[in-house]
């Protein structure tokens, strides 16, 4: 670094010096969640797969049904809605896969490197807890969603390419049916909805992690029952169920949140962005409540993980 | 330069009590042993020095505190706790470019070099690798670390003797330069007495002996006396007597080495045999003591 700095002109060596600074404070975080991408494959191995079987699906049933969809669909609503559904069902399909992936990830991560003991390797070097744990929360909140949105792109992009040579090969219009497909805007709300639901997921991901942080054994178990067992509590002693209800509205909350509901048989809107309700979305607390419960959680993680010793 | 200062250190889990106390002192440039039995001590006052554990009592390394210092520590320090602690799914390229990302004192290509003085390959997954394999790339990658102190505890635990020596060559040759310093705990304390600088005994969470190399050579003699001569070899009032092979050896410190060169025949004790003298009266109690 020193023969570097001495080869500069004085002038920008400050601004070089706060480059180097800032490269060293994320030098650590990049190299942690690379390390995390090399370990756990399937993170990006069960998107993938997801993906590829559904295309296959996909195939097969649209060589089935095209003759049907000939004589059946004359309502343009109705031409509608069987346009839009596979790539909604894509979109929907994958995005459960990367909460999923991302869920039994978090289980894992602070786990897995106390029982291997290589929790001892990573300790050796000069990477903080902090930044240990952010990298792992970096995983399902940041690196998963981006990735499903990519595979979610290719996806409906091979949808878009397989259903366009069947309408040509069986008569239909590519222009009617590239009409009834705003892409771009469907990609936009694509990508409100990734982001609303990795928001919407943190607490969960950081509950995860903390469990992950301190077991010794059963993770999930230790995961998942003592929000059940809460419920089970609730029911019997009160006979209410606020807090089952808060559960299931932080799972299912985000979509109901961000996208305007449809009228029961409704097609979605010809416009796909006329259904997103950003606003609503940003303005329920239970979404800030989340992300101040999920910075909790991963500060209760990182000084776990300084204090525990491998299993 | 004092390297570990530590006063009245002290760590309890519960009732038991695993640092009762501890001064340490070690200078650069040092290469000590500590020795004691399982559940004496040694891994948590290893992991007080590391900031692995909190403690109680003082302590600086290299001027820092180990707990609430850590990560600026971890440039400075290097350790290997335990045999095959590297996780198993990396390659040893993934384990090279890791490092190298996150240690400002990394040096890639001495860690190559290391690497290409063994049979690992490049490609190799850790777990594809022999335990002796395995702590030589660790060795490795800790060795082109520019650290000012490295602490080893039980790095060659269950490698056979040929990767044991390799090992303690390797890290005497091609790191130790009397400017850093090597602290190491094992059980096969012959494989280190070449190499050491300084000796620790640890016991029941205190440290029960301590001294140089060279204190140790001339301060401590083992005594194969002869027969006729074991009633004065007693009055020298030896550290320990023990029976082998039909003679009576008798373990003096502090005497006269040609006072003791008249009762038989004498020479420096192994480390082995003064740890028994020292602490071998005790090790009923001592086992499970403490942690």
């Amino acid at each position: 670094m020193n023969t570097q700095s001495n080869a500069m002109p004085n002038a920008p060596l400050e601004a070089q010096a706060v480059t180097n600074a800032a490269v060293a404070a994320t030098r650590p975080l990049y190299w942690s969640i690379r390390r995390e991408l090399w370990e756990n494959r399937s993170l990006y191995i069960a998107p993938l797969t997801i993906a590829s079987l559904f295309l296959v699906g996909f195939l097969i049933s649209t060589i089935q049904q095209m003759p049907k969809m000939r004589a059946t669909l004359v309502d343009p609503a109705q031409q509608r809605a069987a346009i839009h559904m596979p790539y909604d069902v894509a979109a929907f399909v994958l995005l459960l896969t990367a909460f999923f992936t991302g869920a039994f990830y978090c289980l894992d991560a602070l786990y897995g490197e106390r029982r291997d003991r290589s929790v001892l390797f990573w300790k050796s070097l000069p990477v903080s807890d902090l930044t240990a744990v952010l990298a792992k929360a970096c995983i399902p909140l940041a690196v998963l969603p981006l990735f499903a949105f990519v595979v979610i792109l290719a996806t409906q992009f091979v949808i878009f390419l397989l259903s366009t040579a069947f309408a040509l090969g069986n008569g239909f219009s590519a222009v009617a049916l590239w009409a009834q497909l705003p892409l771009w805007k469907m990609w936009i709300s694509l990508l409100c909805a990734i982001v609303a639901s990795a928001l919407w997921y943190a607490p969960i991901y950081g509950w995860l992690l903390l469990v992950s942080s301190f077991v010794r054994r059963g993770v999930f178990l230790s995961a998942v029952l003592p929000p059940f067992a809460i419920g089970v509590v609730e029911k019997i002693a009160f006979n209410t169920h606020y807090f089952a209800d808060m559960m299931t509205f932080r799972l299912t909350g985000w979509y109901s949140q961000a996208f305007a509901p449809l009228a029961p048989g409704a097609a979605s809107p010809a416009d796909p962005l006329a259904q997103l309700t950003l606003g609503r979305f940003l303005s329920r607390p239970e979404l800030w409540i989340g992300l101040a419960i999920t910075v909790i959680f991963l500060a209760l993680a990182v000084q776990l993980r300084r204090s525990r010793e491998p299993i | 330069m004092t390297v570990i200062e530590a006063h009245g250190l002290r760590k309890t889990f519960g009732k038991t009590i695993a640092l009762d106390g501890v001064d340490l002192r070690v200078e650069e440039g040092r290469i000590l042993g500590l020795i004691g039995l399982n559940g004496a001590g040694k891994t948590t006052a290893l992991n007080t020095i590391l900031g692995l554990t909190q403690y109680q009592g003082e302590l600086k390394v290299l001027g820092r505190n180990p707990w609430t210092e850590r990560k600026q520590l971890m440039r400075d320090v290097c350790f290997i706790a335990d045999v095959a602690v590297l996780p198993r799914w990396m390659r040893v390229s993934q384990a090279l470019d890791y490092v190298a990302g996150v240690h400002p004192r990394f040096d890639c290509a001495k860690a190559e070099g290391f690497l290409a003085k063994t049979t690992i390959r490049r490609e190799s997954k850790v777990r594809e690798l022999s335990k002796g394999m395995v702590a030589q790339l660790h060795l490795a990658l800790v060795m082109a670390i520019d650290a000012k102190l490295l602490v080893l505890d039980e790095p060659t635990l269950g490698l056979d003797i040929l990767y044991r020596k390799q090992f303690y060559d390797s890290l005497l040759n091609d790191y130790y330069d009397r400017n850093r310093t090597i602290i190491v705990t094992t059980h096969q304390v012959e494989d280190v007495q070449h190499i050491l600088t300084d000796l620790m005994f640890i016991n029941r969470g205190r440290i029960v002996l301590s001294c140089s190399m060279e204190e140790y050579e001339s301060r401590y003699q083992e005594v194969m006396v002869h027969p006729e001569q074991i009633g004065a070899a007693r009055a020298l009032k030896p550290l320990y007597e023990r029976q082998a092979l039909g003679r009576n050896i008798f373990l003096f410190d502090g005497v006269d080495h040609q006072q003791l060169a008249a009762l038989g025949d004498a020479r420096t004790p192994s480390i082995a045999d003064l740890f028994i003298a020292v602490v071998g009266n005790h090790s009923g109690e001592t086992q499970g003591a403490a942690r």
